[in-house]
């Protein structure tokens, strides 16, 4: 009986989600309040009818009810409570369920927060985000119906696939989904812009906020989806640009580019269709990101065969969604106002810069991801396009961005200078000179990749920190009064700082943990010993414990330190028997500089044990900087939020800051 | 299995056989530089039952077998060129992980620097045709804290 009401309840969600996405547009443009002061309303329903449903799946889960197909195929019995919670989002359905969920949340919020927009605006906004949740609920309720029941019921589920039960499944993807769906809110905003046929400053202002919170749920999750990788895969690695790593990629990417391109039509009202046209896109990939990685063409063209009308369905909801957008760009760019001039040395040449070079980016790894589907169906080759590809064009196509990264924002708008913005920088060119050199003279040899990449890591990082003394003016006044000074900075120049700052830290991190990682594979027995990186690990043995779901095999392993302090590292293996799979469990020793990694291998039968060990120096950095850079828009965030809501608390005090910086 | 996988998994589209990964011990060479370049060559190609593995990190007992296949030719003398060449011709380039420069991969690696270049030509072209005079300078120190005066604090 619950089933059927969360069914009944995404049934009307559908139809509220109907009328939200017609009625307001209809009001917008004929100029009937009555239809528009619908948006609202059916906004907060149409979450409210969404969470329902979401709650009776939930509950379906956590009281193991088999009479519904996917809790059947996705738990068992002594399934551990947080994972019957978080598998809620583990198959396909549940993670749509989600997904919809995440739409109608953005909808709903606009709807509450967004009363500084002016009321067209707002109700047009509302309505694509409606139809948004048009397409999706169809799409749920037609093809992915997660409210299916069985009969008869059976006794216990088929378990949730191993490799999730793990805490990563519990905040992975909610986070990745708040960042892929949350661009589906600037994707509305730039629609009902080009609906009204006006961009201006003040629409920059309103999206910004917006794209900067997806922005940052997209980082956090990318940075969990990479280190869950990394710490549950037992080879040590974090990133194989994987068709669906690509695919979580880039929206990121556009959306980066985005943010950057939107702080120009908010300060300069210029970039104005670009930036529209950024928005379409990034939803789209976000899109992309979502379905087509679900519908298994990635990975198999066979799998439009396995389930038509699923993926069929996915290519109509991108075409219209996509292709509707820039139909309407089509018509309406033109009427889109250009903005003023600027020299190709400012500000804003430097933000088109980083704009071209992270949208080409994008096209490659798009290229890449796509390419042995393209190559297949236009000439029947089948090819592999490995990291190796994405090495060579992508990676060092990045680097004129990371060095543009640190001279724009000492840059003047409309027109700047180079050679003042170097000597300023002065500090930080040493440091990235020095950084390498100092690295060669202590460190084993490496490939010179690693040796650019110090150096870049050593100019983001610096260049940030010396434009912050510079905006302190350390170099002239007392520390105090310097302290005083930054202090005053606008919270947008601190999220940026931290973000570019976050973005050496991860470079250093890639670039140090991939040319001086080492690794040990051995087969070891009881009382054998192991030596990497200067530590000795002692095997210890293995015991065997039924836990919960699973078998669990848990080794024990001493290392001892150069100086002859120990501890105690426990990989694991755990089988599970309903599943008839195992998975590894690795143990991982870090102090933020290097981590220490085990991985526990087979047995061979007599004794031994295979024992996978790296040592991975500072391969915390690339979640840390992840992390950073997510803090930073974090940071801008509440930046933006006071001045919308006080803009006249910009006291003479912000403006003598505004005036200590260059920009 | 890759992170990629993850996803997959919780799309339950993939089946997934996940335990440890790749070389074992018993296969390793004695010879460090020979088992350097095995695993050179290992690393580029892919694993032909997996998803998008190399076979140096596959589990499957086909990325074995041809560990151990690279690992005789070597011994045999082959050179590492050899060796590819050898597997390509059996399997297709569909186990190269780096893609050959063909015409079926003119686009791929063209495609990248191609992007770059119409970008820049046009950045520079629409650059040109704004005229050769360039936006006047912006605002001096000086008026910048005299519109601040002037906009008595509300810029």
């Amino acid at each position: 009986m619950l089933v059927e009401i969360g069914h009944f309840a995404l049934i009307l969600a559908f139809l509220v989600a109907v009328v939200q996405g017609v009625a307001p547009l209809l009001g917008a443009s004929a100029g009937v309040g009555a239809l528009m002061d619908l948006a609202r309303p059916a906004a907060l329903l149409q979450l409210a009818l969404i969470a329902l449903a979401a709650a009776v799946f939930v509950h379906a889960h956590i009281v193991s009810d088999f009479s519904v197909l996917n809790v059947y195929e996705t738990s068992t019995r002594n399934l551990p409570l947080v994972y019957k919670f978080a598998g809620t989002w583990g198959s396909h359905e549940g993670s749509m369920l989600l997904w919809v969920f995440m739409l109608a949340l953005f909808g709903a919020l606009v709807a509450l927060f967004g009363g500084a927009l002016p009321s067209r605006l707002k109700a047009r906004t509302i309505a694509v985000q409606g139809l948004l949740g048009c397409l999706t609920l169809a799409f749920i309720l037609f093809t992915s119906d997660p409210f299916v029941r069985i009969f008869p019921v059976p006794i216990n589920g088929r378990d949730l696939n191993p490799i999730l039960q793990d805490p990563g499944l519990a905040i992975h993807p909610p986070f990745l989904y708040f960042g892929y769906v949350g661009f589906s809110i600037t994707y509305s905003f730039a629609v009902a812009a080009l609906l009204e046929g006006r961009i201006g400053a003040a629409w920059a202002r309103w999206v910004r906020p917006w794209t900067l919170v997806a922005w940052c749920g997209l980082t956090i999750g990318i940075a969990l989806g990479s280190h869950w990788a990394y710490y549950v895969l037992g080879w040590g690695g974090w990133w194989y640009w994987d068709p669906v790593e690509n695919a979580s990629f880039m929206p990121w990417l556009l959306g980066t580019a985005l943010i950057h391109s939107a702080a120009v039509v908010e300060k300069r009202e210029t970039l104005q269709r670009w930036t529209v046209l950024l928005a379409i896109l990034t939803f789209g990939m976000s899109l992309v990101g979502t379905f087509l990685v679900r519908s298994g063409v990635l990975t198999s063209v066979h799998a439009f065969a396995v389930a038509p009308s699923r993926g069929i369905f996915i290519l109509a909801i991108i075409a219209l969604v996509v292709g509707g957008a820039l139909v309407l760009y089509a018509l309406r760019a033109q009427s889109l106002e250009t903005g003023s001039p600027f020299a190709p040395v400012s500000r804003e040449g430097a933000l088109v810069l980083n704009n071209v070079i992270l949208s080409a980016g994008m096209a490659t790894v798009f290229l890449g991801t796509f390419y042995p589907l393209f190559a297949q169906l236009a000439s029947g080759v089948k090819l592999s396009v490995g990291p190796q590809y994405f090495d060579r064009t992508f990676v060092p196509m990045l680097v004129p961005a990371i060095i543009a990264m640190v001279i724009a924002p000492t840059l003047h708008w409309r027109r700047g200078r180079l050679g003042a913005a170097v000597r300023r920088l002065a500090p930080a060119l040493a440091g990235a000179v020095l950084a390498p050199l100092v690295a060669w003279l202590f460190v084993p040899p490496a490939p010179w990749q690693a040796f650019a990449g110090i150096a870049l890591a050593a100019w983001a990082m610096l260049g940030v920190l010396t434009d912050l003394a510079e905006r302190g003016g350390f170099m002239r006044l007392s520390p105090a009064a310097g302290w005083r000074r930054l202090r005053r900075l606008p919270r947008g120049v601190w999220g940026q700082s931290l973000a570019h700052f976050g973005v050496g830290v991860l470079i250093a991190g890639i670039a140090v943990s991939t040319a001086w990682r080492s690794e040990r594979i051995a087969t070891v027995r009881s009382g054998d010993s192991l030596k990497i990186a200067g530590l000795t690990l002692n095997f210890a043995g293995v015991s065997e414990t039924d836990v919960e779901n699973y078998r669990e095999q848990r080794a024990r392993v001493v290392v001892e330190r150069p100086n002859g302090e120990s501890y105690i590292l426990h990989p694991e293996r755990r089988w599970f028997a309903v599943a008839q799979t195992s998975t590894v469990h690795t143990a991982i020793a870090t102090n933020g500089l290097a981590d220490l990694y085990l991985a526990l291998g087979d047995p061979d039968g007599k004794g031994g044990w295979v024992l996978r060990a790296y040592y991975n120096p500072l391969v915390p950095w690339i979640w840390f900087g992840a992390l950073i850079a997510a803090l930073g828009g974090l940071v801008s965030l509440t930046d933006r939020r006071l001045r919308l809501r006080l803009p006249q608390a910009r006291s003479a005090a912000a403006i003598a800051a505004q005036k200590a910086e260059p920009g | 299995m890759r992170s990629g996988l993850f996803f997959a998994a919780l799309l339950a589209v993939v089946a997934i056989v996940p335990a440890a990964p790749a070389l074992e011990p018993s296969e390793e060479l004695a010879n460090p530089a020979l088992e350097a370049r095995a695993e050179a060559i290992g690393g580029e190609l892919r694993c032909l039952v997996c998803q998008n593995e190399s076979i140096e990190q596959s589990n499957a007992p086909l990325a074995h077998d041809l560990r151990l296949l690279i690992r005789r030719h070597l011994l045999a003398g082959d050179t590492d060129k050899e060796v590819v060449d050898y597997v390509v011709a059996r399997y297709g380039i569909f186990v190269l992980l780096d893609p050959p420069f063909r015409p079926v991969t003119y686009l791929l690696w063209l495609g990248p620097p191609g992007l770059l270049l119409a970008a820049g030509l046009m950045l520079w072209r629409r650059a040109r045709r704004r005229g050769g005079a360039p936006p006047p300078p912006d605002l001096s120190q000086e008026e910048r804290t005299r519109a601040a005066e002037l906009l008595g604090g509300r810029s």
